[in-house]
């Protein structure tokens, strides 16, 4: 089994932050796949299935967090959770907020 | 930021008498404005605008936790209260458990960070199973209120 790690940047792009909501989501796709799947901010790694971690991030709009998966899916996982962000996390509920022209270039694969 | 930056002592509650969602989201509601802390004409408005949001996803974000919260132009800070279910209540949480502790939170619309950053502090100290465990033993308001000022101050060690 390959045990590759596979990490990407993203930025909060949702205007009030990583609150529960987005967590919420997040954490449900992080638990689809089997990687290891960390948030890493500034100051702390979070396990990207918890709510619970991911909300002591406190992630404010424009904050960027490295998405980091270790496992035989990390790539797809990263991917994914990659797209979670550059759609604003708007594509599975209706969002209050309905912010059409999200910045999600900033966030994306151009980062090395 | 601390529980104290945000909850109001006077509308904590231990041993709620609410067996259902709508109803400990009332309960608390009228806690704080008991509490002089949202206005009475205002209660409605929150108790709905509360169960618009949970509509969109529970809060219960699981360890017999919820969060129930909602912003509101009718406050000018973060207010917060705490209570505890003896029971257990049935809250559509993420991991199917019924729900003991609720931090319900009403925060003013153009503070996002206040919210998040009392998401954070509840999350955190709630990751500590102790904490989790005596605040849902409490058995009168002034032993939650014990609790949180234990927590501000030093912090449960597991």
């Amino acid at each position: 089994m390959s045990q590759e790690t596979i990490s990407r940047e993203v930025v909060v792009g949702i205007e009030q932050g990583l609150h529960a909501r987005p967590a919420d989501l997040l954490a449900r796709e992080a638990r689809k796949w089997q990687s290891r799947i960390e948030l890493v901010g500034k100051a702390q790694r979070v396990d990207g299935k918890s709510i619970l971690d991911l909300l002591t991030l406190a992630a404010e709009a424009g904050t960027r967090l490295v998405v980091e998966a270790t496992g035989p899916d990390a790539r797809e996982a990263v991917e994914a959770i990659g797209g979670l962000f550059d759609r604003n996390f708007t594509d599975q509920h209706n969002s209050q907020n309905n912010n059409q022209t999200n910045d999600t270039a900033s966030g994306g694969r151009r980062q090395s | 930021m601390k529980f104290s930056d945000f909850v109001a002592v006077d509308a904590i509650r231990s041993d709620i008498d609410a067996d259902n969602k709508p109803a400990v989201i009332r309960e608390m509601a009228e806690a704080l404005v008991e509490a002089g802390k949202i206005p009475p004409g205002e209660l409605e408005g929150i108790v709905k605008a509360i169960m618009k949001r949970e509509d969109l996803g529970s809060t219960g974000i699981g360890r017999g936790v919820a969060v129930p919260h909602t912003k509101h132009p009718s406050v000018d800070r973060l207010v917060g209260t705490v209570a505890v279910s003896r029971k257990g209540i049935e809250f559509e949480s993420l991991d199917g458990e019924p729900v003991q502790l609720f931090f319900l939170l009403v925060s003013p619309p153009d503070r996002p960070g206040d919210h998040l950053r009392a998401l954070e502090n509840i999350s955190r100290q709630l990751r500590d199973d102790e904490f989790c465990r005596r605040l849902k033993a409490a058995q009168t308001p002034a032993e939650i209120e014990h609790l949180l000022e234990e927590a501000d101050h030093h912090g449960f060690v597991s």
